[in-house]
C-alpha cells in the first residue's frame, strides 16, 4: 500500500479572518486565511480545512470569498465546515471552490440530511464531523457520546452508532474530534478514534488535543485514522508541517514527503 | 489556446479552471480557459476537459442533459482528434459501461467497465482517498518529466470505483491500493486520470502543462 497518511491544518475563520492567530514569519497579513492557506500549501500540507465560526448571518458570505481566493492560489483539497445546514449551503461552498464540506449539527439533528447531501453531490465531498466525549468511567466498558455547541450540549447519542448511521447514509469521510481533549495538548482520544475507525469502512480524520508530533503518530498507528488534523501546533509555529511529516515517516507511517 | 472545461452540473470547476490557467503559465500558450455548457464552444475548442465528481449514472445523466454536448464531444474528440482530458468520473465516463448502482452506458471510447475497487486487504478504507504514487505501464507524453514510481511524486485520489480497461494497451498508469488500480487511461488523442490533477500540486500542474503542450 502506498496511500499516504494525510496532515490537515485547520484554520478557524470568523467574519473572514483567522482567529486564534497564525504565527508564521513572512506573512503579509497573518489574519487573512488565504495567506495562511498559501503558507500551508507551500509547507506541504496534504489538505486544508476551514472551520467557519461566524455567528452572524450577515458575516456568512465572507467564507465564500475566502474559499474563492484560496482556490485560485492553492492546488490541494480544501474542506469547509461550520454552519452547513442546507443543500444550498453545500452548493455555494462547492461552487466557490471547496472540495468537501463538513456537516456537524445538521447531521446530528437529522441524519437523513447526510443522505440528501450525498445523493446530490456524491459521498466524496460529504464529511461528517463528530464531536464526542468519553462518558464511561474508568473500568466501565468504553462509551462515547455526541456533544454539540462546542461540547456544551450532551445529546445522549452514542458516537459509534451515530458514525455507522451517517456512513450508511453516504458520508464519505468522518472528522472525529475528542471534545474532552480539544485544546488540552494531551493527545487525541485514541480509544474514541479507534472505536469509530474500526466500525466504519470510510476514512477517519483524528482531531482534538494534539500537543506534540508523537500524538499524530498515535492517531494513525493506534487510532487507525488515515488523516490527522491539527491547529495550534502549526499556527503558533511550534512545528512545521514538514517536521510533522518527517517525524511520522520516521515512526514508520507512509507519508508524502515531496509536497 | 481555447480550453473548454465542460460544465454539466458536476463539482468544483473553479479550481480546475484556475489550475489550467496556472499551468498554462508554464507553457508558451496564452490560455483562454472557459467553464462552459455550450456545445458549440466545445466542438470548436482546441483542448477539451471533462471533469466530474459523484456517481457515474448521475454524471452521465447530467452530461446527456446538456443539449448537443455528447454529439459535440464525439465530433471534436473522435472525429477531429482534439486533445481530451477526462478527470475522475469524467475519466470513468470514457468507458463503455459504468456499474455503480445501475448499469449505464458511458461514452464508449475506452472498452471496459467501471467497477467497485476491492482491495485485497479488507482493512483498507473505501473511498481510496488521499495521496498516492503512480506506476507507469507505458511511456506517455503527458508523463514526460514527471517522477513516477514508489519514490515519485504523488497524485490526489478520491474514488470508490475504477475503470478496468478490456485492452491493457489503454492503461497508461496504475496506482497501488491493495492491488493495482487504474490511474491513467488513454488512446490516440484522449487521456483520462482517476486522480485529480487540479488538486495534485506539483505533479498535477506539470501534467496539465504537458496536456496543453500535447500534439497527438
Amino acid at each position: 500500500v502506498t496511500l499516504k497518511a494525510r496532515i490537515i491544518p485547520c484554520l478557524d475563520v470568523k467574519d473572514g479572518r483567522v482567529v486564534k492567530g497564525v504565527n508564521f514569519v513572512d506573512l503579509v497579513d497573518a489574519g487573512d486565511p488565504v495567506e495562511a492557506a498559501k503558507a500551508y500549501d507551500a509547507a506541504g500540507a496534504d489538505e486544508l480545512c476551514f472551520l467557519d465560526i461566524t455567528a452572524s448571518h450577515e458575516g456568512r458570505d465572507t467564507i465564500f470569498d475566502v474559499v474563492r481566493r484560496t482556490a485560485e492560489a492553492c492546488f490541494m483539497p480544501v474542506t469547509v465546515g461550520g454552519g452547513v445546514r442546507t443543500v444550498e449551503d453545500i452548493r455555494k461552498l462547492l461552487i466557490a471552490g471547496a472540495d468537501k464540506v463538513s456537516i456537524n449539527t445538521a447531521a446530528v439533528k437529522n441524519p437523513d440530511f447526510v443522505r440528501e447531501a450525498a445523493e446530490k453531490f456524491g459521498s466524496q465531498c460529504i464529511v461528517v464531523s463528530i464531536d464526542a466525549k468519553q462518558v464511561s468511567k474508568p473500568g466501565e466498558p468504553e462509551r462515547f457520546e455526541i456533544f454539540t455547541h462546542g461540547g456544551r450540549n450532551a445529546t445522549g447519542i452514542d458516537a459509534v452508532e451515530f458514525a455507522k448511521k451517517v456512513v450508511e447514509r453516504g458520508a464519505g469521510e468522518l472528522l472525529v474530534t475528542s471534545m474532552d481533549r480539544d485544546g488540552t495538548k494531551a493527545g487525541y482520544n485514541i480509544a474514541l478514534t479507534r472505536a469509530i475507525a474500526d466500525a466504519v469502512h470510510v476514512p477517519v480524520i483524528a482531531s482534538g488535543g494534539v500537543g506534540n508530533l508523537d500524538h499524530m503518530v498515535e492517531g494513525v498507528r493506534d487510532g487507525h485514522a488515515t488523516a490527522v488534523l491539527a491547529a495550534s501546533i502549526f499556527h503558533f509555529g511550534t512545528h512545521t508541517v514538514r517536521e510533522a511529516k518527517t517525524h511520522m515517516a520516521a515512526a514508520g507511517i507512509p507519508m508524502r514527503l515531496d509536497g | 489556446m481555447t480550453v473548454a472545461i465542460i460544465d454539466y452540473g458536476s463539482g468544483n470547476l473553479r479550481s480546475a479552471a484556475k489550475a489550467f490557467e496556472r499551468a498554462a503559465g508554464e507553457t508558451a500558450h496564452v490560455p483562454d480557459v472557459r467553464v462552459t455548457n455550450d456545445a458549440d464552444f466545445v466542438a470548436k475548442a482546441e483542448r477539451i476537459v471533462l471533469p466530474g465528481v459523484g456517481a457515474f449514472a448521475d454524471c452521465k445523466r447530467g452530461l446527456a442533459a446538456v443539449d448537443g454536448m455528447i454529439e459535440a464531444l464525439n465530433e471534436a474528440v473522435v472525429d477531429r482528434g482534439r486533445p481530451f482530458l477526462g478527470i475522475c468520473v469524467g475519466m470513468q465516463l470514457m468507458a463503455a459501461r459504468g456499474l455503480e448502482f445501475e448499469t449505464v452506458e458511458g461514452l464508449g471510447w475506452i472498452p471496459g467497465d467501471v467497477v467497485e475497487i476491492k482491495p485485497d486487504d479488507p482493512t483498507l478504507k473505501i473511498p481510496h482517498m488521499g495521496w498516492n504514487t503512480i506506476d507507469e505501464a507505458r511511456p506517455h507524453p503527458l508523463l514526460e518529466g514527471i517522477d513516477t514510481g514508489p519514490q515519485g511524486l504523488h497524485a490526489y485520489f478520491v474514488h470508490s470505483y475504477q475503470l478496468v480497461a478490456s485492452n491493457p494497451a489503454h492503461v497508461i498508469a496504475t496506482t497501488d491500493y491493495g492491488g493495482a488500480v487504474t490511474a491513467i487511461v488513454g488512446r490516440d488523442n484522449m487521456v483520462g486520470t482517476q486522480f485529480h490533477p487540479e488538486k495534485s500540486q506539483t505533479l498535477g500542474l506539470e501534467f496539465i502543462a504537458n496536456f496543453l503542450n500535447w500534439a497527438p
